[in-house]
């Protein structure tokens, strides 16, 4: 016989938090055309370009245009609102959130790496450190970025834009032509793929540029969401 | 303060140049269920909000279990078990997900699997959420709300797209929830849920408590004020009551109808040598305080 006696107790925040970060995977292994998206246009791109770009492709549809839809929609559903008013907390869904976008990527990477490994590319291992670090910066400035649009912008534009954010990226970023003079340095994606071509294709440290570059846009693209983010 | 489950005093919510909520205070005394009763855009729902700790007040204070809603949010939330009216799950997820995901969140919940036979929710368990009926999405919900075993469950219309069958199962849990000791507040707008579950009804009106009490205090204060008679057409009964003949031979005499009065009343039939074949009183009902309250700010505004 179930009684409903009050017993309120919040479980550990380790169970919590790997409970919602499960959950948040399962998400988006349903939602296919993310996937697609975040695999499927980097492997395209793997024929015409380096892997290292690929790879900085990819960290930017999982952490930017992925974060920015799916955070837009959640938001709309009232999910944000529902969650954060659970023994989640809100810093609780954000860490969940961060964290789970972390393993997707570390797993895409992987996965990635495998297949350039695969096709005869032969990554350099002295300057992981910094090549991680970079992309630890780069992650947090598209999630930024990410989580600022999904909070000012309804779902369907938050869509739009960042899509098309990602289409110009790709186009502007050095990806698959080569970027116009002195435009792409700026412009995260391509500073990122900078980084991890001198890294690990050509065993240097991170160009000056790069660092400063995504360590404006993080600093400018975290500032903005926490100053904006909305729950409901 | 007290020890009260809910503690409202003055509480104002503004949006822009509308005042949602306009002053209104109320008390959940422990273990008790209150029902919020109104109109849509009565108020309402802000004042949940603000129970909740999704908004702050613009003006007085209010106290959940002794916490600050937005100060101790953290430390509240697991104490308390929120419905809203629609939404707040992720539409992919299915229902048994759900369910789980909230439940992993309490270091001793209710068991998933008995919740959803108590809701009738076991055909869905493996049913995404936005496939769920509305009445489905809000057993569901109900069940989230519960399982984390709380003090205090808000519940925004709570049997709202349900059918018939799954709002006396509805009752019947907060009836459960009550005699288990947990404090209860809904809104509704439906009369016989109020009348039937709450021990204290407090109705709003533009944002205002326009009365508040037990749901047999609002409506006994006036006692039998309709006496319906039926006899011969045409009649002109000479008694101190406003009498109307809505149909032919169908009499209505409406006051403050005490026995001597109604004696009063039925000996004048008698008196006149009337046919009477059928006699009944009526007492006020919620329904009729509901209306009457809401009638005037109908009136007020025209």
């Amino acid at each position: 016989m179930t009684t409903f006696a009050p017993a309120p107790a919040r479980n550990s925040t380790k169970a919590i938090l790997r409970s919602q970060i499960r959950m948040e995977l399962i998400l988006t292994a349903r939602r296919g055309e993310a996937v697609v998206l975040a695999m499927g246009v980097p492997l395209l791109v793997l024929l015409g370009a380096g892997l290292t770009h690929v790879l900085a492709l990819t960290v930017m549809s999982t952490a930017f245009t992925g974060q920015a839809i799916t955070t837009g929609y959640e938001r709309s559903y009232g999910v944000l609102k529902r969650l954060g008013a659970s023994p989640l907390s809100r810093p609780g869904l954000l860490f969940a959130k961060t964290a789970a976008v972390l393993a997707l990527i570390v797993v895409q990477l992987l996965v990635l790496a495998a297949v350039g490994v695969a096709v005869g590319w032969r990554p350099h291992a002295g300057q992981l450190l910094p090549a991680l670090g970079i992309t630890v910066l780069a992650t947090a400035a598209y999630t930024g970025l990410a989580l600022f649009l999904a909070s000012v912008l309804k779902p369907e534009t938050t869509t739009g834009l960042a899509t098309l954010i990602y289409v110009l990226m790709l186009a502007a970023g050095g990806i698959m032509f080569a970027a116009p003079g002195g435009v792409s340095e700026f412009l995260p994606l391509a500073a990122h793929a900078e980084a991890l071509r001198a890294t690990l294709s050509h065993d240097q440290p991170v160009p000056l540029g790069s660092w400063a570059s995504l360590a404006v846009w993080a600093a400018v693209c975290v500032v903005a969401a926490a100053r904006k983010f909305r729950w409901e | 303060m007290s020890d009260d489950a809910v503690e409202v005093r003055d509480v104002v919510v503004r949006y822009d140049a509308t005042t949602a909520v306009d002053g209104v205070s109320l008390t959940v005394p422990r273990g008790r269920v209150l029902a919020l009763l109104g109109h849509n855009g009565a108020g309402k729902t802000s004042l949940l909000q603000v129970c909740e700790g999704f908004r702050a007040a613009d003006g007085g204070e209010c106290r959940v279990l002794g916490l600050d809603p937005i100060g101790q949010h953290d430390e509240l939330m697991p104490r308390l078990g929120i419905m809203l009216q629609s939404g707040g799950m992720y539409p992919w997820a299915t229902a048994g997900e759900l369910l789980q995901l909230f439940a992993s969140f309490s270091a001793n919940p209710i068991n998933p699997d008995v919740l959803l036979d108590r809701l009738g929710l076991r055909a869905f368990e493996k049913t995404r959420f936005r496939r769920l009926s509305g009445g489905e999405q809000q057993r569901l919900s109900l069940a989230i709300a519960l399982v984390g075993r709380p003090e205090l469950v808000v519940l925004d219309e709570p049997t709202a797209g349900m059918d018939t069958e799954a709002r006396h199962t509805t009752w019947q849990l907060i009836e459960e929830l009550r005699a288990d000791g947990v404090s209860v507040l809904l809104t509704t707008h439906l009369l016989d849920e109020a009348e039937r579950l709450a021990d204290d009804v407090v109705i709003m009106r533009e944002g205002k408590v326009a009365a508040t009490g037990a749901p047999a205090e609002l409506t006994a204060a006036a006692g039998i004020d309709l006496l319906e008679v039926r006899a011969d057409a045409g009649l002109r009964p000479d008694v101190p009551f406003k009498v109307t003949e809505s149909t032919p031979g169908e009499y209505s005499i409406a006051g403050t109808l005490d026995a001597a009065a109604i004696a009063g009343v039925l000996a004048w039939f008698a008196g006149a040598g009337a046919h009477v074949t059928a006699v009944n009183t009526r007492r006020r009902t919620l329904e009729d305080v509901y209306l009457a309250l809401t009638a005037e700010k109908a009136g007020a505004g025209r």
